[in-house]
């Protein structure tokens, strides 16, 4: 049988100590981790989304400040949206010294399935203030309808 | 955190911030996604510059919120400046939600050659 150890074993006589230890600091840092990590995308991911439904529609709107939106891909197939994109900053030339550089950048893409489908025709994407907003028409199928009741 | 509560509910973030410094000038670039220009302060007292934003919520039809990863919120951050600068010629631009802030330092005596004379 193949025995996988998680951590890796010390041939010393306090072997099951340090183990327990390193435990303990292995959750020390997840607890950091999670203190330490923004609430604007509790899993890590990016862009942090919001999405909404009113009778007709559903929105979905995605942080992501500073991109060119001809650097932004977004498709849509029934109940899929994806949106993929590359956010690209461009360093200083010349003898700028940088004393912090926090900004993040690179490829990104997600893709949420909706709970109905929407006419990918008529989607609407705007972009301003560095705020991406969908505007996606439920499909016609997926509306709720009316049922007279015959008496 | 040592900067004062703010009166306004509401979660604060700090904003991703790049800093580079050139003879010239400082200047500043901070990610402040869904702030408009109205609703933006830059405010430089005692060498302490301090950023906010405050991200309005969006006007709309009422909606169900199906999914929310992130909420109208405050951006704020405080920077202190070792140089000094020339708050003439502050220059901010607000783009697509990133703010760029020219900080130009004053202009210091230019090192000058001294001509000696001999008479």
């Amino acid at each position: 049988m193949l025995v996988r150890r998680v951590w890796p074993g010390r041939p010393t006589f306090n072997a099951s100590l340090s183990d327990f230890e390193q435990a303990r600091q292995e959750m020390l840092r997840l607890f950091d981790s999670m203190a330490n990590e923004s609430p604007t995308s509790p899993s890590g991911v990016f862009p942090p989304l919001n999405v909404g439904q009113d009778e007709d529609n559903v929105f979905v709107r995605a942080e992501i400040p500073g991109i060119n939106p001809e650097q932004l891909s977004i498709s849509v197939l029934r109940n899929r949206v994806s949106i993929a994109g590359k956010r690209e900053i461009q360093l200083e030339q010349g003898r700028a010294a940088y004393h912090r550089r926090e900004r993040p950048e690179g490829s990104f893409s997600r893709t949420l399935t909706l709970p109905v489908e929407v006419d990918a025709e008529r989607v609407d994407a705007r972009y301003a203030d560095g705020i991406l907003t969908l505007t996606l028409p439920k499909a016609e199928a997926a509306k709720p309808r009316q049922i007279e009741v015959r008496t | 955190m040592t900067a004062p509560e703010p009166t306004r509910p509401g979660q604060v973030h700090s904003p991703a911030t790049d800093i580079f410094e050139t003879d010239e000038a400082i200047t500043v670039l901070a990610d402040m996604p869904g702030v408009r220009a109205d609703a933006l302060q830059i405010d430089l007292r005692d060498n302490v510059l301090t950023l906010t934003g405050r991200v309005l919520r969006q006007e709309g039809n009422y909606e169900a919120e199906l999914l929310c990863e992130f909420q109208p919120s405050t951006f704020y951050r405080q920077f202190t400046l070792s140089e000094r600068i020339d708050q003439s010629k502050i220059d901010a631009k607000l783009t697509a939600g990133v703010l760029r802030l020219e900080l130009p330092k004053i202009e210091r005596a230019k090192p000058r050659q001294i001509q000696v004379r001999t008479g």
